[in-house]
């Protein structure tokens, strides 16, 4: 005979499934209250400057006048270079340590390697960079001044903190992300694929190029693209190294700024319009992450190639 | 019917000189030169690290508070203390809500709406720029002086960085909880069991090293997260006073110190940076070693 689950037991199930889907919500609730928080923040400079803020560059606390051009530029050049840095970087390092090419033991160490590198906080590679890092590369960045001065990417003499470090300090925190999710697409590349290439007589490289990472770019576009996310709104290495400055300027020599790192030194002693204006410029910045996230989605769900 | 072969493959044997085995191993060359440029950060910043802050390490680093601007000695005990009390709000934030929230993806849910939306938002939640929580949690709860008319509180601080480690909790929990074979849970099932037993004493325990993994790394990453703080939890100089008033913690102090031109400040943001750094490779090193215990 069948014997029917006591009501308390009933109470119990229900009760654990309903206290799950309030704790999924609260995704759904922080998502909703930070986009309300912002937007309502910046509703006032939104207000009085409209989309001249994304196009004028002066930031000017005393006149109660706020343009976010300069940091915006700043955010887009720095993570766009550190990308074209990082990621030939990346996927030779993924290619590397995935295709055979040296022993398993050492591949293995390198991927730890670049693992742990993701680890380290970005406060201290914030501090490497101004102590180690910076005073180390500017002899460099003098020679590029001296040597091709009349470009308006360099055409202004390195003085420290500057575009550059924080350009090499992003490569620094990306190139793991775009490395290990690169690593992972091209161990799920099935076997098949390589042993069809090398099968038809093509050399390691041949079927590296036209077989494997063919077959694995969905993903590693899409990982791109997420680094690119994580590359606009890191904040603490690229205050601590990109000089602050508002001043626009083509010269990756030069300091300049980023909607974060803008956010990390002004924030705590602004007031009044120029809360309003820094949270306008965070809305700019969450729009930015987001289309480039939501980009990085729809690239892994439609770009994979069936095979 | 004779075949005629071109004259280079007449020899089966290996020829470097040939252009595309010449190719071959330059582009091996190179892959071997970028992956030693991307091994080398690591290398150089963990060598200045143990090498300028290891030499600073003494037992009063640990017992003493920061000195004033300018001046010598003292150590990081309170920012010690502050990163141990704000990373543990956070985790006692996070983990539960997370897992509960992985637990209703991964068991409840079949595919609905409500699930699909919850997962996109979640992957929106992880993208989100850390500063942005700070800036959230800022304007929710630190200038509204939600708690006893305080504005900068460690629990604000603990906030901020739960609303970063939560979208990682969600996923290693979801992830871990699809690896649990389903035969199990029908086991569990079949011989009578409530959903609520099956998932509390058979799917969540068998899950339990992925998801630990996750939570290890979740909050090694919080304990370093310095944006989110330097407006929420803010700094102190003194010893932790409370749930509800500023703490000092290691990242805002290395940022704080790094930036100031005082030579003792800065050896004591080197300081800092060694004691995070071990303490997060050595949380990184554990997940690492957790996840091969459960392999086997």
């Amino acid at each position: 005979m069948l014997r029917r689950r006591p009501a308390s037991d009933r109470l119990v199930d229900g009760g654990f499934r309903n206290l799950t889907i309030v704790l999924a919500s609260f995704v759904a609730i922080t998502l909703l209250a930070i986009f309300i928080t912002v937007f309502q923040g910046a509703r006032e400079a939104m207000q009085t400057f409209g989309l001249t803020f994304i196009t004028t560059s002066n930031w000017n606390p005393v006149d109660n006048e706020y343009g976010a051009f300069t940091a915006i530029y700043g955010t887009l050049v720095s993570s766009i270079m550190a990308l074209v840095i990082a990621v030939p970087l990346g996927i030779g390092t993924a290619i590397f340590i995935t295709e055979n090419l040296i022993p398993l033991r050492w591949r293995e160490v390198i991927g730890v390697m670049v693992e742990l590198l993701a680890a380290i906080p970005s406060v201290v590679l914030g501090l490497w960079a101004i102590f180690v890092m910076e005073p180390f590369i500017r002899p460099f960045l003098q020679f590029l001044y001296d040597a091709f001065g009349w470009l308006p990417f360099f055409n202004s003499p390195p003085q420290g903190p500057g575009m550059a470090p924080a350009i090499i300090i992003l490569v620094v925190m990306i190139l793991p992300i775009i490395t290990s999710i690169s690593r992972d697409a091209l161990n799920q590349v099935p076997n098949e694929l390589r042993q069809g290439a090398y099968g038809v007589g093509s050399t390691r490289w041949v079927a590296i190029l036209n077989v494997i990472l063919p077959a694995a770019v969905s993903s590693i576009m899409g990982g791109i693209m997420l680094s690119l996310g994580r590359a606009m709104g890191e904040t603490m290495a690229v205050t601590m190294i990109i000089g602050n400055s508002n001043n626009f300027s083509f010269s990756l020599l030069a300091p300049g700024n980023t909607i974060a790192s803008m956010l990390a030194n002004q924030f705590g002693e602004a007031d009044g319009i120029q809360v309003s204006a820094l949270l306008y410029a965070a809305v700019i910045l969450m729009v930015l992450t987001f289309t480039v996230n939501i980009a990085a989605q729809w690239i892994i769900k439609k770009l994979s190639l069936k095979y | 019917m004779t075949t005629t072969f071109p004259a280079s493959s007449k020899s089966l044997h290996f020829n470097p000189s040939l252009k595309r085995n010449r190719l071959d191993q330059f582009l091996t060359g190179l892959a071997g030169v970028f992956s030693t440029i991307a091994v080398l950060p690591l290398i150089l910043v963990l060598l200045y690290v143990l090498i300028q802050g290891g030499r600073l390490i003494s037992i009063g680093l640990f017992t003493q508070l920061p000195p004033a601007p300018g001046l010598d000695g003292g150590g990081i005990g309170n920012a010690l203390i502050g990163t141990v009390v704000v990373t543990l709000i956070a985790s006692l934030i996070a983990i539960p809500v997370g897992v509960g929230g992985g637990v209703f993806l991964a068991e409840y849910s079949s595919g609905g709406w409500f699930a699909q939306f919850i997962r996109v938002g979640n992957d929106i939640l992880a993208g989100v720029p850390s500063i942005i929580a700070g800036i959230f949690v800022y304007g929710a709860i630190v200038a509204t002086r939600v708690f006893f008319g305080q504005s900068y509180t460690a629990a604000a601080g603990g906030l901020a960085l739960a609303v970063l480690m939560l979208p990682t909790v969600i996923k290693t929990t979801d992830e871990g909880l699809k690896l649990v074979p389903r035969e199990l849970t029908w086991g569990a099932i079949g011989v009578g069991a409530s959903k609520f037993v099956t998932v509390t004493r058979i799917t969540l325990p068998s899950a339990f090293t992925p998801i630990a993994t996750g939570v290890v790394l979740a909050i090694a990453r919080a304990a370093g997260e310095t944006a989110p703080l330097i407006f929420t939890a803010l700094f102190s100089p003194f010893w932790p006073e409370g749930l509800f008033n500023p703490i000092a913690t290691m990242s805002v102090l290395i940022f704080n110190f790094a930036i100031m031109p005082f030579e003792p400040q800065n050896e004591l943001a080197w300081a800092a940076s060694f004691v995070l750094v071990v303490m997060i490779l050595a949380a990184n090193l554990f997940a690492r070693w957790l996840r091969r215990f459960a392999a086997k």
